[in-house]
């Protein structure tokens, strides 16, 4: 469902350009509002939330889908947690919908899916494993790497059971907004995907911008 | 076939768990049908590694699990291949019933009423099996369901597919690793039915067939191709 939103940009409280291959792990506090915007285009943004207060609890793509009764997220959507909890609600969609089954890529599933000597190309999973690693203190390891939404991701799936990774239904300019329904942890790995036709071998930025203090 | 190693049947609202060893064969019943059977995979020697359900499906581009199909790791390797299948359609993207959701459909029935035929949970199911690993809520991510088919439109919008499974209906998961396999035959989450459907499933462990080159599995796809020489690797130097 294609929402428009009501904020306006210069209104923000701060805004930061995330460039492709890079990560974000940021706290977001319930009430703030959070914008992630494809600057260029098919851009994925790869992203799993925390609960700040207990990491135990993040987000849990099958009880989000099971609970709402939809596989894709947009508008109106209730991002939960593992304990059926609401972590954020995605309030403005200018892309119309997002995916949470396709998860990350990774150097191993790289390898996989397109070639085994892929291994060594950059990869989602290998940005959250740096994230954990660079910030110790909030005790995140590689179990607590789970299910993630990929942000201006198309992935149909059709009435007979196929799946697909289908060019983008994004553009430069649109973007997602999501509000804080309780204190989150956001880590988003800007997906560096060389191989995907689906952004045209060409990782690009995104803007992320949060109202509210 | 010839007669298995092993056969156990998994009472109604149950759980379990156990090591597999690569080259068995784990063949599952649905006795009297309608049943559900949750399963989830990780790795004994490195728990760390677990079944990736993003991954196999992407991998294989399909959103049902069948015969041909392979269940992958976070770390790019099989754990098990699904070598024969009469249901045709198994999902992985709904989870486990909670508390809450059986309460909602069939009310509040504990223990200390019911006993034995109390109304256990998927989710509680699989936490009290991953304590015995020292593993939680934190390394619970998705399970397979088999004998569900849950069915998408054109929208997106998901259902569970009514009586799809009709009695004695099995899935062959032949393993490619050594797996820690943690089960529970609770109610689909989006189970319909009026009373707290009570179903048994039959497990029964083969010594699986010797796999060639010309396996169905390996020939799926290229990809399944890249995933057994994934787990080629793996086992360089323990033999194949």
């Amino acid at each position: 469902m294609i929402k428009e939103s009501t904020l306006m940009s210069d209104n923000a409280s701060e805004s930061t350009t995330l460039p492709a291959g890079d990560y974000l792990l940021k706290k977001i506090l319930k009430g703030q509002t959070l914008r992630i915007t494809d600057l260029e285009g098919n851009q994925a943004a790869d992203t799993i939330f925390y609960n700040a207060n207990n990491t135990a609890e993040r987000y849990s793509a099958m009880d989000t889908i099971r609970q709402q009764g939809n596989v894709y997220l947009t508008a109106g959507s209730r991002l939960l947690s593992n304990f059926r909890n609401p972590l954020l609600t995605i309030v403005a969609d200018t892309c119309g919908r997002h995916d949470t089954l396709g998860g990350a890529c990774a150097t191993e599933s790289n390898a996989v899916r397109y070639d085994l000597e892929k291994r060594c190309m950059h990869a989602c999973r290998d940005s959250w494993m740096l994230a954990v690693a660079e910030n110790e203190a909030l005790g995140l390891t590689k179990r607590d790497i789970t299910h993630n939404i990929n942000f201006f991701m198309n992935v149909p799936i059709t009435p007979e059971g196929g799946l697909s990774f289908e060019d983008g239904i994004s553009a430069p300019g649109k973007y997602v907004e999501l509000l804080a329904e309780m204190d989150v942890l956001i880590l988003i790995s800007n997906c560096p995907q060389l191989n995907n036709p689906c952004n045209g071998y060409n990782p690009t930025p995104v803007e992320i911008t949060l109202w509210g203090s | 076939m010839t007669n298995p190693v092993y056969s156990y049947t998994l009472p109604p609202a149950s759980h379990w768990s156990l090591k597999v060893r690569k080259g068995t064969l784990l063949k599952l019943t649905d006795i009297e049908g309608g049943g559900n059977l949750g399963i989830m995979f990780y790795n004994p020697e490195n728990l760390l590694e677990r079944y990736n359900a993003p991954d196999t499906l992407k991998c294989q581009h399909t959103f049902k699990l069948t015969t041909g199909n392979c269940l992958y790791s976070d770390m790019g390797r099989i754990f098990c291949s699904i070598v024969a299948d009469d249901h045709g359609w198994h999902e992985t993207v709904s989870g486990n019933s909670t508390v809450e959701i059986i309460k909602e459909k069939w009310g509040e029935l504990n223990y200390q009423q019911a006993r034995n035929e109390w109304q256990q949970n998927g989710f509680n199911s699989f936490l009290v099996e991953l304590a015995k690993y020292g593993m939680n809520e934190r390394d619970m991510v998705s399970n397979l369901n088999c004998f569900s088919k849950v069915e998408v439109d054109r929208k997106g919008n998901i259902s569970l597919a009514a009586s799809s499974s009709p009695s004695g209906t099995s899935v062959s998961l032949r393993f490619e690793m050594d797996t820690l396999i943690v089960m529970h035959s609770c109610p689909h989450p989006l189970s319909t039915e009026s009373v707290y459907p009570r179903k048994p499933v039959l497990c029964e462990f083969f010594n699986a067939k010797t796999v060639y080159d010309n396996d169905l599995c390996i020939n799926h796809c290229n990809e399944n191709k890249r995933g057994f020489d994934n787990n080629r690797l793996y086992h360089m130097g323990m033999g194949r």
